[in-house]
């Protein structure tokens, strides 16, 4: 059953991709769809009927070399699992949200076919994701790693046409290999030190590499801790955290189910699931576990102040995923993987759910971005309006607080559990640090996506009135994945909450985890000293509450600014114009790298060939050579009259001469 | 069978001969027979020689199907593979058809053109089964004329340039291997390699004009050699005569040159410079490694700004190469197997992407980036293919690209960590260099008006490249058909190697005592 899963979409991307001629668009578009839901069914009984015990399936043979030895297959533990149901539900749904957003596109002609490629490469992603997530071996996730890349640079820059798609593909595949960069560089670290890269081996060895030092680059390093640092700038260039990030928001250049699929449900928290998976090596690298916390903290941070000021959808959202992100990032850097994995499911059911809506606005105001044209859409696409309420209702985390100890169960949209259990982890985890950024960058969640809200749908029509009165709501096809999204959205966080944090005993069966088990036997690892968990329990009511408060905040400050005194943005963006600027322009990251990387790199280059190769390397040898060139070019004249056949045998002559020599001084001997 | 290598480097050889001497006429029919013949003969060459795949052990790490002959001048022909060398004799049997076909277009002097390939073919082929010195020198000297041929007569403006670039190169470095040649005659008695294999060359201290040298005549030998080969593969800083001569030479003279030709540097660190002078490959370790480490990169920032496809590509041949180098000099299993594997990859990938190059060369007869842009839109199956390619070379995983870099890589991690993290950014500059490349060739509005009326490839491209893709990918996702056929010989190979640094190292002990 698991290989049906893995392999259904690669099946309906090839088919889909090189069969579309034959089978016709339209049966392309329904097969790939068909074959997701296959997967998504099968995924959710795999997830339900999953029976705590870790299995492996080989498949084929991958690379071997001396010890190094691979293979392609599957792992199936409970966060294989909990990804596989997210992947596959996610793209089932942005498969047949598809069907109706790519129904009809500006961007080509009419003698242009489109939609099966673009639904081959939503299946192919959705393969190399599923590779990724069951990986047994690094290697094995590493080809997912790089496949989703791919297609998310297939994805990116589907509109090859507009020149700002290709630069953000390129953008976003050569940011990530930066990421790869350290990826492989910590897998061969593995290698080296446990002579292996498959989990189960690895994860045997975590406890030896806590108490070795290696010699790597100028000084020593706390093996784990090299290995944890080196996988971390991996992790942080696939899910954009802070120095890593500045490729997503280039990548909403892509269609909108992009965007929802990949750069918010699935490809961007491979980077969370990577670190989740490696639990039983970063319970032993307390270093490299503090850097994950304090750049996660960081990334929701900064990323949440740029968000304020966005005035394009799809950036606002953009920018939101780098920050929850980085919430995910805070929770695995504190211990509490399971709490990571919580946030991970919850948002990509909200996050999808919020691009998804957006992509409704987008088709509904044909194909307008910006937030300032927008404005009282509430009238005009209520469907579409309440999915995006509900979304914002979860990624703000409204839910009731302290209802645990009222009513014994909590109650609250999905956001509200995730990403409160988070910052109580960062709390109890002793990070004020990452606790006092959280709950600020919780504030300004809140008043960004409250933001959003009354921007798009409140208040009077700002833009073209022709856009306006022509708003419609989507089809059906568009408005049921938004249903489905919005069931998770609201359910998902109450339904889950004691599996992945709530109740010690649950999480424990859940995760498969025994007292004093060695790392590596349950789906995540926590060490005997880690208690996070337990003593986020017991956290002080302040601190239960702060999230809260923070999003209460945040909501009021949004309805003061954007409904009830609308003309405070420009009078605030005027007052504070180097701080709006600064926000508004991402923190200068991108002039920076170009300034300090992109720049330097072309000039080098071209230094390179020219001075290097042009003056230094054939200036010397031209030099030495310049006794011999004049007698070659005189042969040269001859050649081009047509005489190198005759030089040419002269060679194998002169060769002959040569060998002669040697038989007869060597015979000497 | 027992004379089977013989019958597949000689089958190209005996073709060549028909050509030339039956074949008359200049008339577009006998232009046609030629290259019908070249096609069929290169083709039967590939049937036969997959006898071998067949027919070999992998797990006997000694010489296979050897023959041996008296030859003339006191001289013997012996030729045999073992897992070092018969995947090579294998790539060029399998690339050399798709080379033929890939010339098809040619309209001058075509029957000399066939018969320079075929010439070449049986070259290339004899340098990798011959296990006699002189022999193998003969093959490897001789290779280069055919190739001068090819680029000095079917080449572009500036081939008489470029070849006579090529050449010198190739052939200064080549005379300094002939005379640690005959030094080693001299001093083994016998110029046959798997005897020369077991022969230990002297390594103790060498005192030459008041210079102390370490290793003594290993290094000095090993230097000799080392000069062609750095120059063969080519290695930093030996490569400029490389973008030169891809630039100017044919389609097919490229694809050759790149896929095999440079291999025969890489297979002679494994035939000579390794198991022959290990104590001196030991000394020298670090300065190979460094070289590939700085080609890596030094030649992927040089392939950024580059302005013309084919020098392109050139370049980023030298930045794969270096992987080879260093994979190879990491000397362990994972480098070496890697080696092997790159250049095996690097065969069929680097080929195709001269071949995409040739494709639209051929319509547009220009090699200047900036005459293209916006291909996909008239070439969809164009842009497929060479997305594909351009995959394999930035090493995507799940192409055969990605295995080669990946193990000489791990390698190298475990030999010296600075020269591994240098080489690994090498996965950042190579998918700069070769999306920017796609970027500006393929992607983007088709406005120029030039470009309007271009085709789409057509049956016969799309049979040269279907090959080449099949491959890349088989070998990508099954990457144990090479390495289970080279593994037991880089087994043998390093153990060998250890064991005379172990015995070099105790004698040094020994006289210290």
């Amino acid at each position: 059953m698991e290989p049906i899963i893995l392999f259904a979409p690669l099946v309906g991307a090839l088919i889909g991709g090189f069969g579309w001629k034959i089978i016709g668009e339209r049966s392309a578009q329904v097969l790939t769809t068909a074959l997701l839901f296959l997967a998504c069914v099968l995924s959710w009984v795999v997830f339900i009927g999953f029976d705590g015990v870790t299995k492996h399936i080989e498949i084929l043979r991958y690379i071997s070399s001396g010890s190094l030895d691979t293979y392609w297959g599957i792992r199936l533990d409970r966060l294989t699992t909990i990804m596989l149901i997210v992947v596959t539900t996610v793209s089932s749904l942005v498969h047949l949200y598809s069907m109706g957003y790519m129904a009809h596109d500006e961007n080509w002609g009419d003698d242009e076919p489109y939609r099966a490629r673009f639904f081959a490469y939503l299946s192919f992603f959705t393969f190399t994701m599923l590779a990724l997530v069951t990986a047994d071996n690094l290697v094995q996730m590493f080809f997912g790693w790089e496949g989703v890349g791919v297609a998310s640079y297939l994805l990116i820059g589907f509109y090859y046409k507009k020149p700002s798609a290709n630069a953000a593909a390129i953008k976003a595949f050569v940011v990530n290999r930066v990421g790869d960069f350290g990826f492989a560089l910590g897998i061969f670290a593995l290698f080296y030190l446990t002579d292996s890269i498959n989990f189960d081996t690895v994860f045997a060895h975590v406890g030896d590499l806590a108490k070795m030092n290696v010699h790597f680059l100028w000084t020593q390093w706390n093996a784990a801790n090299l290995i944890g640092v080196l996988l971390f700038i991996g992790a942080s260039g696939k899910s954009a955290q802070l120095f890593l990030h500045t490729w997503l928001p280039d990548a909403m250049e892509g269609p909108t189910p992009v965007s929802a699929l990949i750069h918010a449900a699935t490809m961007v928290t491979a980077g969370v699931f990577l670190i989740c998976r490696m639990s039983p090596l970063y319970e032993f690298a307390p270093s490299a576990r503090e850097l994950v916390l304090v750049m996660g903290a960081s990334t929701a941070f900064f990323a949440a102040t740029v968000g304020l000021v966005q005035n394009d959808i799809k950036r606002v959202i953009a920018y939101s995923t780098c920050s929850q992100l980085g919430y995910m990032f805070a929770a695995a850097g504190s211990g509490v993987y399971g709490v990571a994995m919580f946030h991970l499911l919850t948002h990509a059911f909200f996050k999808a759910m919020l691009f998804l809506g957006a992509g409704s606005v987008i088709t509904a105001m044909h194909h307008e971005q910006d937030m300032r044209n927008y404005g009282g859409l509430r009238k005009k696409i209520p469907l579409t309006f309440w999915a995006m309420m509900i979304g914002t209702l979860a990624i703000t985390g409204v839910g009731i607080p302290f209802s645990k100890e009222m009513f014994g169960l909590p109650i609250g949209f999905a956001g509200f559990l995730s990403k409160d259990a988070i910052i109580e982890s960062t709390f109890a985890g002793g990070s004020m640090y990452a606790f006092w950024l959280l709950v600020i960058a919780a504030a300004f969640t809140s008043f960004y996506s409250w933001r959003l809200m009354f921007m798009t749908f409140y208040g009077e029509p700002k833009g073209d009135h022709h856009a306006y009165d022509h708003a419609h709501e989507s089809p059906l096809n568009m408005l049921i994945p938004l249903g489905v999204l919005a069931l998770g959205a609201t359910f998902g966080g109450m339904i889950w909450y004691n599996s992945f944090f709530g109740n010690e005993a649950t999480m424990a069966h859940f995760f498969s985890l025994k007292d004093g088990a060695a790392p590596g036997a349950g789906a995540i690892y926590m060490g005997a000293q880690n208690h996070v968990i337990a003593m986020a329990h017991e956290s002080p009511m302040w601190v239960s509450l702060s999230p809260f408060i923070a999003m209460v905040l945040g909501f009021a400050v949004a309805w003061k600014m954007y409904i009830r005194s609308p003309e405070l943005p420009a009078i605030f963006a005027a007052s504070q114009r180097p701080l709006y600027l600064f926000l508004l322009n991402k923190w200068y990251f991108d002039e920076i790298y170009d300034a300090i990387f992109v720049k330097p790199a072309f000039w080098v280059g071209r230094m390179l060939w020219k001075k290097g190769d042009g003056e230094v390397i054939d200036g010397t040898i031209d030099g030495v050579a310049m006794g011999i060139v004049p007698f070659f070019t005189r042969l040269a004249g001859r050649a081009q009259s047509g005489y190198l056949f005759h030089y040419a045998f002269a060679m194998v002559i002169g060769i002959g001469v040569l060998m002669t020599w040697m038989t007869l001084t060597g015979g000497a001997h | 069978m027992g004379n089977l290598l013989s019958i597949i480097t000689f089958i190209p050889l005996v073709a060549a001969a028909i050509l030339a001497l039956f074949l008359r006429g200049n008339d577009e029919a006998s232009a046609r027979n030629a290259k019908w013949l070249a096609l069929i003969a290169t083709i039967a060459t590939f049937a036969v020689s997959l006898a071998l795949l067949f027919g070999f052990d992998p797990k006997n790490t000694g010489f296979q199907f050897v023959e041996e002959h008296a030859w003339i001048l006191g001289f013997h022909y012996k030729v045999g593979v073992d897992g070092l060398s018969v995947l090579f004799v294998l790539l060029t049997t399998a690339l050399m058809p798709l080379t033929i076909a890939a010339c098809w277009g040619v309209e001058m002097r075509v029957k000399e053109y066939m018969i320079a390939f075929l010439v070449l073919e049986s070259l290339m082929l004899g340098v990798f089964v011959a296990l006699d010195m002189v022999l193998f020198y003969l093959f490897f000297e001789a290779g280069l004329i055919p190739m001068f041929l090819i680029i000095g007569i079917w080449g572009g403006k500036r081939r008489i340039y470029a070849s006579f670039k090529f050449f010198l190169y190739t052939f200064l470095g080549s005379v300094l291997m002939l005379v640690a040649m005959v030094v080693m005659y001299r001093d083994a008695g016998t110029t046959d390699i798997p005897t020369l294999l077991t022969h230990q060359f002297s390594a103790g201290p060498l005192n030459l004009f008041g210079w102390q040298i370490a290793g003594g005549l290993q290094t000095m030998l090993f230097l000799a050699f080392f000069a062609s080969f750095a120059v063969k593969m080519p290695m930093w800083p030996f490569h400029t005569w490389l973008p030169d001569a891809h630039v100017e030479a044919p389609t097919a003279g490229s694809v050759v040159l790149a896929a095999i030709l440079l291999k025969m540097g890489g297979y002679g660190f494994l035939r000579f410079s390794l198991p022959m002078f290990p104590v001196a490959s030991h000394i020298l370790t670090p300065l190979v490694l460094w070289m590939s480490a700085i080609a890596i990169v030094y030649t992927s920032l040089v392939a950024l700004v580059q302005e013309d496809m084919k020098k392109l590509i050139a370049y980023s041949s030298v930045a794969h190469m270096g992987f080879v180098t260093m994979g190879i000099f990491a000397m362990n299993q994972q480098g070496l197997d890697g080696a092997m594997f790159q250049m095996i990859s690097h065969g069929f990938v680097s080929g195709a992407l001269f071949l995409s190059v040739g494709v639209i060369y051929d319509r547009m007869h220009t090699r200047d980036i900036a005459a293209y842009g916006g291909l996909v839109n008239r070439m969809p199956v164009y842009a497929l293919i060479f997305m594909f390619f351009t995959m394999a070379n930035v090493g995507l995983p799940g192409t055969s690209g990605f295995v080669g870099e990946f193990l000489t890589l791990m390698g190298t991690f475990q030999v010296n960590t600075w020269v591994a993290a240098v080489a690994t950014s090498g996965v950042i500059f190579s998918a700069s260099y070769a999306l920017y490349l796609y970027r500006r060739v393929v992607f983007g509005a088709l406005v120029k008006d030039s470009l309007k009326a271009i085709t789409d490839m057509d049956l016969r491209e799309r049979l040269i490249f279907a090959p080449l893709v099949a491959m890349t990918l088989l070998l990508g996702i099954y990457p144990s058909l090479v390495t289970d056929i080279v593994g037991p010989s880089v087994t043998a190979l390093i153990s060998h190697v250890d064991t005379a640094v172990a015995g070099a190292a105790a004698q040094t002990q020994a006289a210290k005592n």
